[in-house]
């Protein structure tokens, strides 16, 4: 880049390299950011033109609304059971398949298949499983669990979004996991081995200990991803049976586009944002701690 | 061989046999529900809802149900909008953003610093935030509702933080100003310099782009669904999801029209399958 420009210089340089990007980007980012922030002090009904300032009404609206914080618990902890079992599962997958398993490509690429298709598909798809399926499967295995749809109760329609997330997400974990594994250098595992460390040994002491990084880029994933799903759980349980699994992303849109509360819906809207990032962050900052050297 | 060793040895296969075992057993679930969309889309209502593992049905296959499922979605129509959206969309993204992280890599002006940290910090906003505002600015005031061209330029607007991203760290890692410096003293200009010099030499991190980013909005279904309303310009997901709304009780016309959402990308997943798995896991790592 030539050191001597003149600002006009400059300025064409910038326009016309970063002018698109930046026009996008604030357009659809940046400006509905800061509006969104004006809209919750406002009474707007999604019609009028008329917007009336209403001060700190739509946050006292916000924190008095039950559905809202009762969404937010069932939304967390919907979040920590599937990251749970996200990364248990694709952690003890991915070691299996780095363990010498032939075809391991194959495998990789089978299991990551779920990622391909999006929430609302993949919801269609496991509502005729728990829907139909299951209770079709009652007359050769009569267990209670097989006796109904499982979307028709509170308890079960929520362990049916949760596995869903799993079968999901597990499979896109997976790939970090087995780059972990494959990047922990043979020296470190040859010097164990020569030390008489046993496979479990070598697993827990070593591989897992290098393996933080993976554990936290997965974390992160797996939890704010499961914190703002909202195409699953419109298709899978539409927030049913009797509202029991309503998620906050869809209480959110439920405030704004049905109910016409714009101004509440935004500053709900605002709370969750808070919420995730003070969850995702703190999380990063507490795995970055415990990362170590080989 | 001594003895022992060919234990130990016959121990070691039976314990690999034992993980394949595994691997395939999970493998088989995992694909499971695809499985079952697929056998069931061949089949009549009545057979889906008394026996769905059943193989096939007892009156053959019915292809009438794909039939159904492409005229009353709309196919053709559909698969095209999506395409469309798609494509530009991915097009006009990479070439924007890629210009842009050129930039800011190459040069320490406080406008450049200030537009990429705003990228950044962007990224963790979830789309919850900024969906009612954006229904109230191109909606309700600009009224830019049910225009393709709409969907594109929101595409972009949310793509390009990301994008810029993975150019930026790639462009400082792997291409060196030595390069750019020869072709300018041969007298190209900036533009010239970036089209025929940097931005073939991205092309890796171009792809990897290409497909985070072709997923995600191909499967893309809240702000699409805000945008359009009319139904001539449905994509897939909108599409599928009218369907299922209108015929949910028509299972095998409903499994057939899964089996046409799903097998566009499983199909190309089957050629690429190697470039999307790098992709997913260089995008997911940076």
């Amino acid at each position: 880049m030539k050191q001597n420009m003149t600002f006009k210089e400059k300025l064409l340089l910038f326009i016309s390299f970063a002018g698109p990007a930046m026009l996008f980007f604030c357009c659809v980012v940046i400006i509905p950011l800061v509006y969104g922030i004006y809209l919750t002090f406002t009474d707007w009904n999604g019609l009028a033109d008329l917007k009336n300032f209403v001060g700190l009404t739509n946050y006292v609206t916000a924190f008095q609304d039950s559905t809202f914080w009762s969404t937010l618990l069932m939304t967390t902890g919907f979040s920590l059971l599937s990251v749970v079992f996200i990364n248990i599962i694709a952690f003890f997958l991915a070691y299996l398949l780095t363990s010498g398993v032939k075809g391991q490509n194959f495998f990789r690429a089978g299991f990551f298949t779920p990622n391909l298709i999006g929430g609302l598909i993949l919801g269609y798809i496991w509502q005729i499983i728990f829907s139909r399926v299951v209770p079709s499967l009652y007359s050769a295995i009569p267990i209670p669990l097989f006796q109904k749809s499982w979307l028709s109760n509170p308890s079960t329609a929520f362990a049916s979004l949760v596995v869903v997330q799993t079968w999901q997400l597990s499979g896109y974990m997976l790939l970090i996991y087995i780059s972990g594994f494959v990047g922990i250098s043979e020296d470190v595992l040859e010097a164990a081995n020569v030390d008489g460390a046993n496979e479990r040994q070598t697993l827990w002491n070593i591989r897992l200990p290098l393996m933080i990084p993976s554990f936290v880029i997965c974390l992160f994933l797996s939890l704010t991803r499961s914190f703002k799903v909202y195409d699953l759980n419109l298709s899978l349980t539409a927030g049913g049976p009797y509202n029991s699994t309503k998620m906050t992303a869809m209480h959110i849109y439920t405030q704004a586009f049905e109910n016409h509360l714009y101004g509440v819906g935004q500053a709900e809207a605002l709370i969750f944002f808070l919420v995730i990032a003070v969850i995702s962050l703190t999380q990063t900052y507490i795995g970055k701690k415990r990362e170590v050297e080989a | 061989m001594s003895e022992s060793s060919r234990a130990a040895g016959g121990h070691k296969n039976l314990k690999q046999a034992g993980k394949l075992t595994i691997a395939i057993i999970v493998f088989c679930i995992y694909l499971f529900p695809f499985a079952l969309v697929l056998v069931n889309s061949l089949k009549t209502k009545v057979s889906i809802v008394k026996a769905p593992l059943m193989l096939a049905d007892p009156k053959g296959p019915q292809w009438i149900n794909y039939q159904n499922a492409i005229e009353k979605m709309n196919f053709p129509r559909t698969f095209g909008n999506s395409l469309f959206v798609v494509g530009v969309s991915v097009i006009l993204l990479l070439i924007v953003s890629s210009m842009a992280a050129w930039l800011f890599v190459r040069t320490d002006w406080k406008a450049c610093k200030i537009s990429f940290s705003a990228m950044l910090a962007s990224m963790i906003v979830p789309f919850q935030v900024v969906m009612i505002p954006l229904i109230a600015i191109y909606g309700a005031q600009l009224h830019w509702l049910n225009h393709r061209m709409t969907m594109v330029f929101m595409n972009l607007g949310f793509g390009v933080s990301m994008c810029t991203f993975m150019c930026h760290g790639f462009i400082k890692g792997n291409i060196p100003v030595a390069l750019e410096e020869a072709a300018r003293i041969d007298g190209a200009g900036y533009h010239r310099t970036f089209f025929t010099i940097v931005f073939p030499l991205l092309k890796p991190i171009l792809s990897t782009v290409a497909i985070l980013e072709i997923l995600s909005y191909w499967n893309d279904f809240l702000l699409p669904s805000m945008i359009f309303t009319r139904k001539e310009f449905y994509t897939l997901p909108l599409a599928i999801r009218t369907f299922y709304g209108e015929f949910s009780s028509d299972y095998g016309n409903i499994m057939a029209g899964l089996t046409l959402s799903v097998a566009p990308v499983i199909l190309v997943y089957l050629i690429l399958q190697k470039h999307v798995i790098g992709g997913i896991v260089a995008g997911a790592v940076k």
